[in-house]
């Protein structure tokens, strides 16, 4: 029977709370990964990795990232842009100064690196609430890229200021610089974002998680039945930026190779992240991935109708793809504003009663 | 007086002046927060699409020319020699309100009773919206925006300030932009007018009783709908002005719409709910950039315009989270 929970017995609690509680949507989940895992690395070539899904699955980190600061525990954050840029310079800092450490090492460390900056910047959350926070991580976003353009050691005084992912093997195949194979970085990030996706999955329905959603729905209350602020808030803030910094190492290492600060991890970037965390939907693991498939490939698909199909000129394309992407956010947000992941939901809840809505 | 000292009033001069631009676009900020509680993302990009607007019709643009070309292979770009600089700010205002009518009735009007942070993101693709819009309507490159507002620097003042300076030293007298005196004034202008607006007439009770509590306002027979057109038409009209200034300033390009990230320090530093706030913030948020830029700014290596206005308003958050003149946050469980 299609997506039913008849015949489906639960014996015990762990079964009875696992995160697909249908069995039909169990096997869904799990096909979807194995074809991500053995399938689509043998069909995957030069212009899907670079320009589709290791965006994506970067997006998708820096989206759980802030999914479990915003979404989760309810501080709203601009700075996103800056934290991503404090993980890709930690990763470099990293790969220069110990040449023999695993590229994954690197890459989890310089999470660390991000997050322990993330809770210098979370301090401020303790008083200022709201909106005032969030113009307040502005200057974290500024500060930061700011501190990367400024001060030579951070770029290891290259002339250019451009940092440059030298070259990192793992098991003997190349995953950073220009000679690596599109379905070795794609496994790479693919293993990352799963395993990082699983961990915030727990963490968010753990006793940690409850205390952020707690904080989110009103922190005075939460205060009152126990809960500490200062512990909620600050760990909310590490966890989040380990995440955002592991997405910028990601996105510096694996993906583009070289950057420099002021573009690629501008205030741009900051609401891209958080429009993918709105649209995907708020406080929601599968809304992370679902709004950064749909910012992802949207200005993809649109680039190639316009550009490709309809023949104008690029920055035409460009500026009517800017105006229809402001146009679909604010259209999503009409439909409905809990996002995609709200929308899944109502699907299958309708799917479940299907063929009889009452 | 000594010329370091000559130059520290410099500096404190045209900071407060810069001020008074950034507080240009803090004020529409404010009074739509004000209304409806919504943090307007857009103001900026309000203010470019404005300026664009003004001297597209000012030379007289067909807009969407170049979508135009470039769907029917067209050689369009220009209908005539433009409009008079009044006609083009009377058809800008006129556009703007119409703006006002379409996002209240499109977007806002959806999004009644959402959480703030959902229509904070619907302004911001508003803004995108908009930013897109304005270059497809009158093209990307950089324009020229001349309305008559006087610029360059003032010899007089120039003449009048190298006399005080001592006998002897080499002191040429301070600069100031003529552009910025003429901003100040319009700021002032336009704060009076705001508020004899918000305190003597008919509208402004409803709008004040609106800000006060929706549904009070509501429930005595005041319709939310036209008061939100009315405000938003009104911080149409402000970002007309911030862009006017902010044009002839700097010239109408993308970068305009950045000055909105130079009012969100002035904003949180004067409080959301406060006309004077944005006003005083600006003047401190300008004042201590200018500052910083000279005495702190050498030992850090410069460049440091970019985040200390929001270091500075930090600052003042921690001691007074609500802003300098924001409504004290009262919370109940």
């Amino acid at each position: 029977m299609l997506y039913r929970e008849v015949g489906d017995f639960k014996t015990s609690y762990r079964a009875d709370q696992q995160t697909f509680a249908i069995g039909s949507e169990r096997i869904l989940f799990w096909s979807f990964l194995l074809a991500a895992f053995l399938v689509v690395p043998f069909f995957i070539n030069d212009y899907w990795e670079k320009s589709v899904l290791v965006p994506f699955l970067v997006w998708s980190m820096a989206a759980l990232g802030l999914n479990i600061l915003t979404g989760y525990c309810g501080q709203l954050s601009l700075g996103t842009g800056g934290f991503m840029a404090v993980g890709a310079y930690a990763a470099y800092k990293l790969m220069t100064g110990f040449p023999e450490l695993n590229i994954l090492i690197v890459i989890v460390l310089s999470g660390g690196v991000t997050a322990m900056v993330g809770v210098m910047f979370g301090l401020p959350s303790l008083r200022i609430k709201g909106f005032y926070l969030a113009v307040a991580t502005l200057a974290a976003q500024f500060f930061l890229v700011w501190v990367f353009n400024k001060f030579p050691w951070f770029y290891n005084y290259s002339a250019s200021g451009q940092i440059t992912a030298p070259e990192r093997t793992i098991l003997g195949v190349a995953v950073t610089g220009p000679n690596s194979p599109p379905w070795a970085t794609y496994l790479v990030c693919l293993t990352i974002v799963v395993l990082f996706a699983f961990i915030a999955r727990n963490l968010a329905r753990g006793r940690i998680g409850r205390s952020w959603m707690a904080i989110r729905d009103m922190d005075i209350a939460a205060e009152i039945i126990g809960v500490e602020p200062l512990k909620a808030k600050l760990s909310a803030f590490a966890v989040s930026s380990f995440y955002v910094g592991i997405a910028g190492a990601m996105y510096f290492t694996i993906w583009f190779g070289a950057v420099e600060p002021t573009e690629a991890f501008g205030i741009n970037q900051s609401f891209r992240v958080l429009f993918m965390v709105i649209i995907g939907g708020l406080g929601s693991i599968f809304g992370s991935f679902a709004g950064a498939a749909f910012l992802t490939l949207l200005p993809v698909l649109l680039k190639n109708l316009m550009v490709g199909q309809l023949g104008w000129a690029t920055d035409l394309a460009a500026h009517f793809e800017i105006m229809l992407v402001g146009a679909l956010i604010i259209f999503f947000l009409i439909v409905e504003p809990h996002g995609l992941a709200q929308l899944w939901r109502i699907a299958k809840e309708k799917l479940r009663l299907w063929p009889f809505p009452h | 007086m000594s010329p370091a000292f000559l130059y520290f009033l410099e500096t404190v001069l045209n900071g407060l002046m810069a001020g008074i631009m950034y507080s240009l676009v803090a004020l529409g900020f404010v009074l739509i927060f004000k209304a409806s509680g919504i943090f307007n993302f857009a103001q900026g990009v309000m203010a470019l699409f404005a300026a664009l607007t003004l001297v597209g019709l000012q030379t007289g643009q067909v807009p969407f020319s170049h979508l135009i070309n470039a769907v029917f292979g067209t050689q369009i770009h220009h209908w005539g020699s433009g409009l008079h600089a009044i006609v083009a700010i009377g058809g800008t205002m006129a556009i703007m309100v119409a703006m006002a009518f379409v996002i209240e009735r499109y977007v806002l009007k959806y999004l009644v009773n959402q959480e703030p942070i959902i229509l904070f993101m619907a302004t911001i693709g508003l803004a995108y919206f908009l930013e897109g819009l304005g270059d497809l309507m009158w093209g990307s490159d950089v324009k020229a925006l001349d309305v008559g507002v006087p610029t360059g620097g003032s010899f007089w003042w120039e003449d009048v300030t190298r006399e005080w300076a001592v006998e002897g030293s080499d002191y040429f007298g301070m600069y100031i932009d003529k552009l910025d005196v003429t901003a100040t004034i319009v700021a002032l202008a336009l704060v009076i007018a705001l508020s004899v607006f918000s305190q003597y007439t008919k509208m402004g009770r409803a709008l004040r009783a609106v800000a006060d509590d929706h549904q009070a306002a509501l429930s005595v027979g005041i319709s939310l709908r036209t008061i939100w057109i009315i405000v938003w038409s009104i911080s149409g009209f402000v970002a007309l002005v911030a862009g006017i200034m902010w044009g002839a300033k700097s010239g109408v390009q993308f970068s305009l719409s950045l000055i909105a990230l130079k009012a969100l320090p002035v904003l949180i530093l004067g409080g959301f709910t406060s006309i004077p706030g944005a006003i005083v913030g600006g003047l401190i948020i300008g004042v201590g950039e200018k500052l910083a830029e000279l005495y702190i700014g050498p030992l850090v290596g410069g460049a440091i315009e970019n985040w200390f206005a929001y270091m500075l308003a930090l600052a003042f958050l921690l001691f007074r989270p609500q802003g300098l003149f924001g409504e004290k946050i009262i919370e109940r469980v």
